[in-house]
């Protein structure tokens, strides 16, 4: 089974008034159909960068330097680095979505509910629009007797709905028609995510929502039209411990019903223990592990993921808690070798001369690989 | 009462809304509402809830940054128990070299345009404690304390990383050699790993130099790690409070219990029943009738839409306001 | 490193931080085509007004803003000998008139915005910090103050007090500080909402203590760049009141003046209508290339005091 989702040594550069940030160094994983990938790091390395390379959205003066981003679908693969403007405009938000961290940002303030909803809509199913617009007026001459001009008109009007679609929005006869449906479709997309009084919602706007809400309406958003692939970018840090819990079950529930792959970017480690399937941990750009969530913190290979596990605070424990010495990495200048290695208490001559590859954990387990010389 | 060291007696602090061309105040936002606690020399008392629990006024309000609306806010200083919402002028600019607070966000608590120097140095030039040479002297020890050292004097904060800056805020709010200090977040903003040698460096220093915390946090796991014992707040009400130990092993109240069902625990094999409250936070300003907490609650009755629940000892201490809590013990299996 | 390696000093940039901060900024600006140039033409300008006495000597020394003229022909004579820049109505020297022009023009920049920056930052800081009914009166003042119309001002104190250039400059100050108050106060209003004002009342700071030492050194900025640009603008606009004939006297130093002075013959006779194009068009490049000198360090400063721009 190919992955949906296969990245390939990728490597991205920010060119900055005060030097190159080499944000990204070869990083290279592949996300499961079905699975929810969990990406692990702290602030800096590179997480968000590295999702947002894989819709294109990283502006000038970052800049993809190499690598490939493979979108396996439907038997063909797609280079998503290569691949034009117009289609990766058509892939988002439809084949690959996306939710951000703060749902407010993410959503227009002098838009209404409904209309941002409908948006996904209006721009990637257009088709179906216009055939649920007819089928509505079908419906409705059934019920009302047609006589043979009313037929002509109806046939007449599904040729002009047809024809001039790509101009439909802009019309405003029929587009109006259009963002109706639309609109109505967004109620009933609210609706299944479990938001009360879909019909007051969509004529609000985003800041009469409470937070757990506007997460909700741009998590609907982003499922719209039904994405293989759903990239999550830390949606519940900034909420509210409960709020969060529901969320995180809505995420789980979409998950089944829509059959998508999430990747799902995270700090917080319990979090990803609930949520992932398998995890990976990046640091200062680099990719560190990569395992199935509970080998992870079960067996944490690597030395920072180590530390990093020993650093959050354990219920019921009172043991001082484990640090890490020294400092995240400047990025324009980073050290040597493993990127790790300044910090690492385990580090060894050849760390700082050579990168290490991913190496597969003790065992020969393929699911758990490790970027670390102390499993060459 | 023998060995408090502040003592919140039916605290409130409500927020007027203005409104009209007059700006007479339409409503209020009841922030804290009737809260009383206490703390004990020498404790670090954790102070849970979400946003908008109050938890954050509470502490402004402690600190005499926000205006109570009634109650008293008792400090012991020098022997007996005073009520400081009553001081003025000068008794209250001694007060503050006692209470002092280290802010959530390290970016902000700072003055970009100060150095170091007389960001820690400040409090000690506003109080006249000392000067010149020796006041140079006094930071650098703070310096030290914190984690840093004397080249750091000269510096500006955008120069140092959230973590250090996190570390000058509370040698800043040591300079004064307080005897109660309130954390608000002092970790939310900061990394994993960060978090972890901030939270050490608290506690050293609070062992050291027997201070007394009031540990505002929404992040359990912290919580549960430096205190002692835990009060839970839910919109401006105080709902239970307890030992540390005890309150996750049998918490009472229903918002309690949802609350710790939520923490996400970093183990994959702690398979837990997850309590999903619906409904989000209601608004301070028109928080529902009597129990606060009914519109979202499992076990809500009609004598919890109609009367506020009082706080009651259910033993060794650990306080809790809700009607149902036999029913509540009943169905989660806890001792009364 | 600037300005230091002119200076060969072994400075420790380390143990003057200020000096590290202002040597950075100064980097900044040097790296910027536009601002560099605008620097320039700022420094052109001050030598100029420093050594005016030694560039165009003075015939009287205890008037040194008196422009000398050799006869009272109102034809003006275009650039030659005696005259570098020619001379205009009444034979005014333009020469003279445009460099000791650039002392009055530093001065009436230097004054006006000097004037109305104490003033405008005093009303709102008071505003921003205090709110309540004390913002709400100033406020209201600023109003007031906004709606007066600066021309029909000018004239009316010129009427009452007399035509010279200290009265224009009277009600450029009076004209021009209400933005200067609204816009200080809108900065406060931010800046005393930020944590470390609140850190710093927490440490039993007084009121003023926190507005100088915190609130203004933050809130400053948006005034610091206006009033740069003011600087050039309120020169600008004296002139055009000095065109009108409200200002200086005639045959005082100013640029505007003298382009008054030149008002017959900025259009020569028919066929020839640039012959006295010197009488209007230097006078007229000195104002011009001061303002732009102005501008272009306005926007620079803010560009620096950016602090998305800034490092990190």
């Amino acid at each position: 089974m190919q992955p949906i989702l296969d990245i390939e040594k990728l490597e991205v550069n920010f060119y900055t008034y005060e030097g190159v940030v080499q944000a990204i160094d070869e990083i290279s994983f592949t996300l499961e159909d079905g699975d929810t990938l969990g990406v692990v790091g702290e602030t800096g390395c590179g997480k968000s960068v590295a999702v947002l390379s894989i819709l294109r959205l990283i502006l000038p003066p970052g800049r993809i330097e190499s690598g490939k981003i493979l979108y396996n679908t439907a038997g063909s693969s797609y280079d998503l680095v290569q691949k034009s403007e117009e289609f990766m405009r058509e892939l988002r938000g439809n084949d690959v979505s996306m939710i951000f961290q703060e749902a407010g940002n993410a959503l227009n303030p002098v838009l209404t509910i409904g209309e941002q909803v409908s948006e996904s809509f209006l721009l990637h199913r257009q088709g179906e629009l216009c055939e649920s617009v007819l089928k509505n007026i079908d419906e409705k001459m059934e019920v009302s007797g047609s006589a043979p001009f009313i037929q002509l008109a109806r046939r007449r009007y599904g040729r002009k709905l047809n024809k001039a679609r790509g101009n439909l929005l802009r019309d405003r006869r029929y587009g109006c028609l259009l963002r109706r449906e639309a609109v109505r479709w967004s109620v009933d997309l609210l609706r299944s995510l479990g938001i009360p009084n879909p019909e007051q919602v969509v004529k609000r706007y985003p800041h009469e929502l409470s937070g757990g809400m506007q997460q909700r309406v741009v998590i609907s958003m982003a499922l719209a039209c039904n994405p293989a692939v759903l990239i999550a970018d830390e949606p519940t840090s900034n909420l509210d411990v409960t709020i969060q819990a529901q969320i995180l079950r809505l995420i789980e529930d979409l998950k089944e019903r829509y059959h998508s792959s999430i990747l799902f970017i995270t700090h917080d480690l319990g979090v990803v223990s609930e949520i992932a399937d398998k995890v990976i941990v990046l640091y200062a750009g680099t990719l560190v592990e990569f395992s199935k969530v509970r080998e992870l913190f079960k067996k944490p290979l690597h030395p920072y993921t180590k530390a990093l596990l020993h650093s959050v605070p354990r219920l019921g424990s009172r043991e001082r808690l484990e640090s890490i010495r020294g400092n995240v990495p400047n990025l324009i200048d980073p050290p040597s070798g493993c990127r790790f290695h300044p910090r690492c208490p385990y580090v060894m001559d050849i760390c700082r001369e050579r990168k290490p590859q991913l190496y597969r954990g003790p065992g020969g387990d393929e699911h758990h690989l490790v970027a670390c010389f102390l499993y060459r | 009462m023998e060995g408090h060291l502040i003592e919140i007696r039916d605290l409130k602090t409500y927020y007027p809304i203005r409104g009209g061309v007059i700006g007479r105040a339409k409503n209020f936002v009841r922030a804290v509402d009737e809260v009383s606690l206490f703390l004990r020399r020498g404790e670090c008392l954790g102070l849970v809830g979400e946003s908008g629990c109050g938890k954050t006024t509470l502490g402004k309000t402690i600190l005499q940054l926000e205006k109570a609306t009634a109650g008293q806010i008792l400090l012991d200083l020098s022997g007996k128990l005073q009520d400081i919402t009553a001081l003025r002028g000068k008794r209250l600019k001694r007060l503050r070299e006692k209470l002092q607070i280290v802010f959530q966000d390290p970016s902000t608590s700072l003055n970009p345009r100060m150095l170091v120097k007389n960001i820690i140095g400040e409090a000690l030039a506003i109080h006249h404690l000392a000067r010149g040479r020796e006041r140079i002297t006094h930071v650098s020890g703070l310096l030290k304390a914190v984690g840093l050292n004397e080249d750091h004097l000269m510096r500006y904060p955008h120069e140092f990383s959230g973590g250090q800056r996190q570390r000058i805020a509370i040698a800043r709010a040591l300079a004064t050699n307080p005897d109660f200090i309130i954390l608000d977040e002092p970790t939310s903003a900061l990394d994993v790993s960060v978090q972890a040698q901030i939270l050490n460096l608290l506690i050293d220093l609070k062992n050291e130099l027997n201070l007394t915390y009031l540990f505002i946090t929404h992040h359990l796991l912290v919580v549960e790690h430096v205190s002692d014992r835990i009060a839970v707040m839910y919109l401006g009400k105080l709902v239970e409070l307890s030992k540390t130990s005890d309150l996750f092993r049998r918490a009472f109240h229903p918002y309690t219990i949802a609350l710790l069902s939520a923490i996400p625990i970093p183990d994959p094999d702690m398979q837990r029943e997850r309590i999903i409250l619906t409904g989000d936070v209601p608004d301070p300003i028109d928080p529902p009738t009597g129990c606060r907490f009914h519109p979202r609650c499992a076990f809500a009755e009609t004598l919890c839409r109609e009367v506020e629940p009082q706080l009651e000892d259910v033993g060794g201490g650990h306080l809790v306001a809700c009607h149902r809590r036999e029913a509540v013990a009943k169905k989660y299996g806890i001792e009364v | 490193m600037f300005f230091l390696k002119k200076r060969r000093f072994v400075l420790d940039l380390e143990r003057h931080p200020r000096l590290k901060e202002f040597n950075f900024s100064f980097g900044k600006i040097m790296k910027n085509p536009l601002s560099v140039t605008g620097l320039s033409l700022i420094f052109i300008f001050f030598t100029i007004a420093v050594f005016a006495p030694l560039i165009a000597p003075p015939p009287k020394p205890q008037e040194p803003f008196r422009i000398p003229h050799e006869g009272y022909s109102v034809v003006p004579k275009p650039p030659g000998p005696g005259h570098p820049f020619g001379t205009t109505t009444k034979q005014y020297d333009i020469f003279y008139g445009v460099i000791w022009g650039t002392r009055t023009a530093f001065r009436i920049g230097f004054m006006v915005v000097g004037s109305i920056l104490v003033i405008g930052i005093a009303l709102g800081s008071i505003s921003g910090y205090f709110g309540g009914i004390v913002d709400e009166v100033i406020m209201r003042i600023v109003d007031i103050f906004m709606a007066l119309p600066l021309l029909i001002l000018a004239m009316a104190i010129v009427t009452a007090l007399g035509r010279s250039l200290d009265n224009i400059m009277k009600s450029l100050i009076i004209v021009g500080w209400p933005i200067y108050a609204r816009t200080i106060r809108g900065s406060i209003l931010t800046i005393r909402e930020e944590d470390f004002v609140k850190a710093a009342q927490a440490q039993g700071a007084g009121t003023l203590r926190i507005i100088f030492k915190h609130v203004l050194p933050n809130a400053i900025y948006p005034v610091l760049i206006l009033a740069s640009l003011d600087i050039g603008a309120m020169v600008l606009t004296a002139a055009a009141l000095s065109f009108l004939g409200l200002g200086a006297q005639e045959g005082y130093a100013d640029w505007g003046q003298m382009v008054s002075l030149a008002r017959n013959y900025i259009v020569g006779p028919q066929g020839q209508p640039l012959l006295y194009w010197y009488v209007v068009t230097i006078p007229g490049l000195f104002i011009l290339f001061f303002v732009l000198g102005w501008n272009l360090l306005g926007d620079a400063l803010r560009d620096i005091f950016d602090p998305k721009m800034r490092r990190k």
